[in-house]
């Protein structure tokens, strides 16, 4: 009896975090900035610490992940006979799979938690209390300004992330082990659609980048005004960012290559 | 002096607002979870004084400035700034009203991302249509009073704790505001910037018609200023009246704060579930 | 000075997401922005296309010259309803030309195959190839190798 009390105690809780979040990032992104100008000033100055500054862990995770994909596919292929297939393999699983969500794990880490703690030291140091005091509403100023740039850099880097390792695969499989260039190519053409490929990986980039940055600045706004409290929000931001994103991976995966 | 606490006793007995008070606060109860922070609490902040809000860590003092600004809502009671029942307000129409106020944070929150001249410029930027050439010149006059003209391309974290706190003042005064409500001015400052801060509290003050609350626990500084002093322990109001009046006060509570004596009405030791102390719900020093 | 720098960086950053998604759809998937303008649409009729599905290429000793455009089930044959787009470029392949369901290699990708026929009349759109040969189905092929065998004894 007392277990099922506490299962139902934690479904309300649940759903209470999940509705005030929810709340949350409408009012942050629904509030029209009364100063423009400013406004896309913050917005390229997050541009810049959220994707710039994530650029080069994506690039070169993705040329590694890509030479990989080659070698291992190069050599399964191989006792088929088959080897100028690895383009196919290289493209399908980077565009399909990888990169969106290769690219997500790594934004969680990289960029989810540095909004979580920058966000959660403002509010430990005040400073949220201090906007909120001269008549300027956080959400809009602190908030919004970081979510929509998560939202724009997501899908930019998982598209660097599937160019960086097809260009990685092709240096593997045509410059070292020997795969036929032409052919290369042409079987990663007939396999590749745009539509049902790269637009669907696109869309699960996106979806990837709204949950990931959602919890990241949610999980900051929230955190506990001390230095264990984002400490915590920022394990927190890691953790929820990972798991979210593989769980919506399936869900999309499901509803976009389900009916092969 | 002595029309403060008639007006003081009327606040009290009528829980209305006085010509006089530029805060009025009746019969305000707040609870933070479990913990009741504030037990039907009714005080005066008389207009173009200077009010001191004292009391022992963990009091709720900061609680109080949250209440007035209405960052935080009143569990009951009415909290009356200028006449007007900020909590009632629509969020745009509190905005507004907040521009009125300036708050000085206890740890200065000044924003790390910007210099010391666009803390300042901050709230000229964001609730003036001034141009440029205005606005430096307003930050200019504000660094100036607080003594930092010098200081106006450092980043916050350049500066010491007291340099941080006076660039802090210079951004809450930025907009002229009527009411300054001062978190913890002195904590953690060493002598010389404590005087400091005390001389500009009271150089503002008397310059600019301010309404001014300080809300602290060193004893001498704020009694120094202070017109009016409250002193607030385990959720009610211990004294409140005129800085004479408070300084002479034979209370055996107010006696103890005042003189810092460990064991007293105010107990030394934090209340054990076991052993409730009555009318000190897990409230003290 | 420093923000100039961040908007600078910003903007590269932007300009290679967008060359990134150029390049995955040019190079990666062959999209080609102008494949509808200069093509003409002939069909067939297949008793049999097996696994042939649509974008499948058509070629020509090889070459591909066109895609397959659609697939559906003619009522009143009971045939499959091939349409496909060639480029217009291709213009001379003979009226009498024979097509075929293949196989790249053992586990490869179907496609059409056409042999060139005789005739001086040219396809055009909207005409329809009649020689047609269906793929060919590996449990057919050893239903027929066992019902000959078994006959030749």
């Amino acid at each position: 009896m007392k277990a099922i009390v506490a299962l139902g105690a934690w479904v309300f809780n649940w759903l209470e975090s999940v509705g005030r979040a929810g709340i949350f990032i409408m009012q942050s992104i629904f509030r029209m900035p009364t100063r423009w100008g400013e406004s896309i000033n913050l917005l390229v100055k997050q541009l810049y610490s959220v994707g710039v500054l994530s650029l080069v862990i994506v690039i070169v995770s993705g040329t590694f992940i890509g030479m990989v994909l080659s070698l291992q596919g190069y050599s399964i292929l191989a006792k088929f006979g088959s080897e100028e297939a690895v383009g196919q393999l290289l493209a399908l699983s980077l565009l399909r799979e990888l990169s969106p969500v290769v690219t997500a794990l790594l934004f969680a880490g990289r960029a989810g938690s540095s909004l979580t703690a920058e966000i959660g030291l403002m509010k430990t140091t005040e400073q949220l209390s201090s906007y909120e005091m001269m008549g300027v509403d956080p959400l809009r100023r602190v908030i919004a300004p970081r979510f929509i740039a998560g939202v724009i850099c997501l899908p930019l880097l998982s598209l660097i992330f599937s160019a960086a390792g097809i260009l990685g695969g092709q240096l593997v499989s045509v410059g070292w082990l020997g795969v036929h260039d032409g052919a290369f190519w042409s079987s990663m053409q007939q396999s590749v659609y745009f539509d049902t490929d790269v637009l669907n990986g696109l869309i699960k980039a996106m979806c990837f980048a709204v949950a990931v940055t959602w919890i990241a600045v949610y999980q900051g706004y929230e955190c506990a005004p001390t230095s264990e409290g984002i400490g915590k929000a920022t394990t927190r931001t890691v953790v929820l960012g990972s798991l979210a994103v593989l769980a919506l991976d399936f869900v999309l995966t499901a509803a976009m290559f389900g009916d092969f | 002096m002595g029309n403060d606490s008639i007006n003081t006793y009327l606040v009290q007995m009528e829980g209305v607002s006085v010509k006089n008070a530029y805060v009025s606060v009746s019969k305000l109860s707040f609870s933070r979870g479990e913990r009741l922070i504030y037990d039907d609490v009714s005080l005066t902040i008389p207009k173009g004084k200077i009010t001191a809000i004292m009391g022992p860590s963990g009091t709720g003092k900061t609680t109080l400035l949250r209440l007035i600004a209405a960052q935080l809502d009143p569990d009951s009671g009415t909290i009356l700034v200028d006449g007007q029942n900020l909590h009632k307000l629509s969020r745009t129409d509190l905005y507004k009203e907040r521009k009125k106020m300036g708050m000085l944070f206890q740890s200065g929150a000044l924003f790390s991302d910007m210099s010391v001249a666009e803390n300042v410029a901050f709230p000229l930027e964001e609730h003036t249509k001034l141009n440029a050439v205005s606005i430096q010149q307003i930050v200019n006059d504000k660094l100036h009073s607080v003594g930092l003209r010098g200081a106006s391309k450092l980043m916050p974290a350049e500066l010491s704790g007291g340099m941080a706190r006076r660039v802090a003042l210079a951004r809450a005064i930025a907009l002229d505001p009527q009411l300054v409500m001062y978190d913890e001015p002195f904590t953690g400052q060493d002598p010389i910037s404590k005087g400091v801060l005390v001389k500009l509290i009271k150089q503002l003050n008397d310059s600019a018609n301010i309404t001014s609350v300080i809300v602290s626990h060193d004893v001498d500084e704020s009694l120094s200023i202070a017109d009016h002093v409250c002193i607030l322990a385990g959720g009610k109001v211990v004294a409140e009246g005129a800085a004479e009046e408070i300084r002479h006060s034979l209370d055996p509570q107010v006696k103890q704060f005042l003189n810092g004596e460990p064991d007293g009405p105010v107990p030394f030791h934090y209340p054990d579930e076991s052993v409730s102390v009555p009318g000190l719900k897990g409230e003290s020093a | 000075m420093r923000s100039k720098r961040a908007e600078l960086m910003v903007g590269c950053f932007i300009v290679l997401g967008i060359v990134a998604l150029v390049y995955l759809a040019v190079q990666v998937s062959g999209l080609a922005f102008s494949s509808k303008k200069d093509t003409y649409q002939i069909v067939a009729r297949f008793d049999d296309i097996a696994g042939l599905t649509s974008r499948a290429k058509v070629s020509i000793a090889g070459v591909t010259v066109g895609s397959v455009e659609s697939i559906t089930l003619d009522k009143e044959l009971y045939m499959a309803l091939v349409s496909m787009n060639i480029n217009s470029d291709v213009d001379n392949i003979p009226i009498d030309s024979s097509m075929a369901v293949l196989t790249s290699g053992l586990l490869g990708e179907k496609y059409l195959g056409i042999s060139i026929g005789a005739e001086d009349e040219m396809l055009k759109d909207g005409s329809e190839i009649y020689d047609t040969q269906s793929a060919l189905v590996l449990e057919t092929l050893i239903s027929q190798f066992l019902f000959n065998s078994g006959d030749s004894e």
